[in-house]
């Protein structure tokens, strides 16, 4: 349409730049969350993560114990490199920053700038240069700790690994994460057979009572979760499933079926009568015919539909709270992220990206993979 | 035995009793019920055709009456009874959750999350799908705001509390209040406008959803029609407005319900994002502060869940029942 009459140059430019600024729009949440799991705790809270890839200056306290004290025309002199002191030895071990301000008090750790003489309220005289060498002069002997030097550095953008690292080991996100994978893969899986058979029931076997039968599967579509959860609970604790991966399962299963049949029988009602009606002619049985033509044709609806079930019970938080046992060994992810770390690492902005990151990585790469799939089982479950 | 193990058992057990299941009744109805030779062969094959469907069926009518059709009317039952279940009290849960300033906070917000969200998501998502469908990278554009349709809602909330976050170093809309001088805020605790911030998130994950359907919708209008209107010298926007949006009315409507039943579910965000604190409780999240405590209200609001989404049930059966025919 782009040559067509009535389409103007300048609605076009329009047109891509407000795509282009929904696009961003749309991202900058996500892109946020992506470069924040990567960045140093410090760098988190020094400096927003659109300035990431930028030097953040932070601050810093250590001693000027780098150098031995020195008597000098009746002043002790340390000289020596901040870098080296003990306290920060560790932040400058990759590359070393510039000083752009010092202080010798913790509530004014910039109060001279780097190179210019600052004297502390004892009469010490310090200067510390940009490149980090220092000068400490003080009237009386220091004792055995040196004294207290405040400074603060540019230091170089860093991105690290330490988030994910800490997520994956002492946190427990590790586990967390099979616990997932251990709920969603027999969930994803079991119900396609069943509600595969059904659907091929509601399409293409005459019964009385078909209709009725279609009409309450998608009335069931809707009906809310809540509702199950208090009377399935109690009748799984009676027939002794309990709280349990294997009660999680069957839940899954049961809220999984109605979708499943819906788009499965939506899909097999469209394939060609012909195949079906020769199949029988030639006196296939219905067993047959749906294990070796009904159920290859349906491909691309099985993989919608798996694709659904799988993003679905990978996400689900509701479910898990109440299905699974509530102690730290069997949470799955979301539940680790909303009950626990939003709480015990609450401030820990770095920790919490890295894990929701963990957490959508897999439901990510799948949509990418397979976004035919998900578009075409949208279709066919909502337009008809 | 490790959670993993019993899963790979179960899909062995699940998958294999399903085939079992079906491979083995469809030979019992045949060989042994209703032999298909000998003297009644055909009456018999009459009458195993008439059971068959039934053998297809149960699995699946067994799962969805026990985990769909009871939980109706048994959570309507539970309801009837007090916290520890043991007296029947009536309508006492009900007339305690209406008596109760929390409940018509959690209502009240339902509303408006019920109003907007839907509103907002079809919106964009039309707008979205309108832009992006004679855009030569336009694929590429939908691709990206359909992503957050794989994101769960509770990764979603963790996005949206750094853009929310009360830091100007971490958050982005007090980084932008710092730009031009004003005082950091905490979007969350903000009377009234919060429930707002909340519904965003969800309006973020849907726009692409809506956006899918409606493109598709669009791309399936009759060029006749849009070139007739053309050449009458409709600009582009009435082309839009007065042929496009009308011929997919019905697809608007769909999208619309949809975005609908699935606001009434969602309580991850809320839940996440302030725990039903600074008054943003809706109804799903009121219902999980009773669930483990107090089952009779729990149920109760459940049961309220139930009754709004109603009308749009029957709405959707009646529709189905139209195409049927």
């Amino acid at each position: 349409m782009d040559n067509m009459a009535g389409q103007k140059s300048g609605l076009v430019i329009a047109t891509n730049l407000s795509v282009i600024f929904m696009v961003v729009l749309w991202l900058i949440p996500t892109v946020g969350l992506l470069v924040s799991s990567f960045r140093d705790r410090d760098q988190i809270s020094a400096s927003g993560w659109w300035q990431a890839p930028f030097s953040v200056e932070l601050a810093f306290r250590t001693r000027a114990d780098d150098g031995e004290p020195q008597l000098i025309d009746g002043r002790y002199v340390i000289e020596g490199n901040i870098f080296e002191t003990e306290e920060v030895q560790e932040a400058f071990a990759e590359g070393e920053g510039t000083i752009t301000a010092f202080g010798t008090r913790g509530a004014e750790p910039g109060q001279f700038p780097a190179g210019t003489e600052g004297e502390t309220r004892d009469g010490d005289l310090v200067t510390i240069n940009p490149d980090g060498t220092y000068i400490y002069s003080t009237a009386e002997e220091p004792g055995r700790r040196a004294p207290r030097i405040y400074f603060q550095a540019d230091t170089p953008a860093e991105f690290t690994l330490f988030n994910y690292r800490t997520i994956l080991g002492s946190a427990g996100m590790d586990r967390a994460f099979i616990n997932t994978l251990t709920v969603t893969i027999p969930a994803t899986i079991i119900p396609i057979l069943i509600a595969a058979f059904a659907a091929y029931a509601l399409a293409w076997m005459q019964f009385p009572g078909r209709g009725i039968l279609i009409a309450a599967v998608v009335g069931l579509l809707v009906v809310p979760l809540q509702l199950a959860l208090v009377p399935l609970l109690k009748l799984h604790n009676e027939i002794g499933i309990g709280q349990s991966f294997l009660g999680i399962w069957l839940a899954h299963t049961g809220f999984g079926l109605p979708l499943a049949i819906y788009l499965l029988r939506n899909y097999m009602v469209g394939l060609p009568r012909d195949i079906i009606e020769s199949a029988k002619v030639d006196g296939a049985t219905d067993f047959q015919i749906f294990t070796k033509i009904i159920l290859p044709l349906s491909f691309p609806a099985l993989a919608s539909f798996a694709i659904f079930q799988f993003l679905w019970t990978w996400n689900d938080l509701l479910v898990a709270k109440v299905f699974l046992p509530s102690n730290s060994e069997s949470w799955v992810m979301t539940v680790k992220i909303a009950d626990d770390l939003l709480g015990s690492r609450g401030g820990d902005w770095g920790i919490l990206a890295a894990a929701a990151f963990i957490s959508i990585a897999v439901p990510l790469i799948v949509f990418f993979a397979m976004q035919k799939y998900l578009v075409r089982g949208l279709l066919a479950g909502s337009v008809k | 035995m490790s959670p993993l193990l019993q899963g790979v058992l179960t899909i062995i057990i699940g998958v294999g009793g399903c085939i079992g299941y079906f491979y083995f009744s469809n030979i019992l109805l045949d060989k042994v019920f209703f032999p298909d030779s000998g003297k009644n062969a055909a009456r018999n094959i009459t009458r195993a055709n008439r059971v068959r469907p039934w053998l297809f069926l149960f699995p699946a009518m067994f799962a969805l009456s026990l985990y769909l059709v009871y939980p109706v009317v048994g959570s309507f039952w539970r309801s009837l009874f007090n916290r520890s279940g043991d007296e029947f009290i009536g309508l006492g849960n009900y007339m305690g959750l209406l008596d109760s300033p929390d409940f018509h906070t959690a209502f009240f917000n339902n509303l408006l999350w019920v109003v907007f969200v839907p509103a907002a998501s079809t919106l964009f998502g039309l707008l979205a799908a309108q832009l992006t469908d004679r855009l030569s990278w336009g694929g590429i554009a939908k691709s990206l705001i359909f992503m957050p349709m794989a994101i769960s809602f509770v990764g979603a909330s963790l996005i949206w509390k750094f853009v929310y976050a009360v830091d100007p170093d971490i958050g982005l809309i007090n980084a932008l209040r710092d730009f031009f001088g004003m005082e950091p805020l905490d979007v969350l605790q903000l009377a009234f406008w919060n429930n707002f911030f909340l519904m965003v998130i969800l309006v973020w994950i849907q726009t692409g959803f809506a956006m899918v359907i409606l493109s598709a919708a669009l791309r399936g209008i009759p060029e006749e029609t849009i070139e007739a209107a053309i050449l009458d010298g409709a600009g582009p926007f009435a082309v839009f407005m007065k042929i496009k949006v009308p011929q997919i009315m019905g697809t608007i409507v769909v999208v619309w319900t949809t975005i609908t039943i699935l606001v009434l579910k969602v309580f991850d965000i809320v839940y996440t994002m302030t725990g039903g604190n600074f008054g943003t409780e809706i109804l799903p999240s009121y219902m999980m502060s009773f669930m483990f405590r107090d089952d009779g209200r729990a149920t109760a609001v459940a049961f309220v869940i139930m009754l709004v989404v109603l009308p749009v049930m029957i709405w959707n059966i009646m529709q189905a029942r139209k195409e049927m025919k």
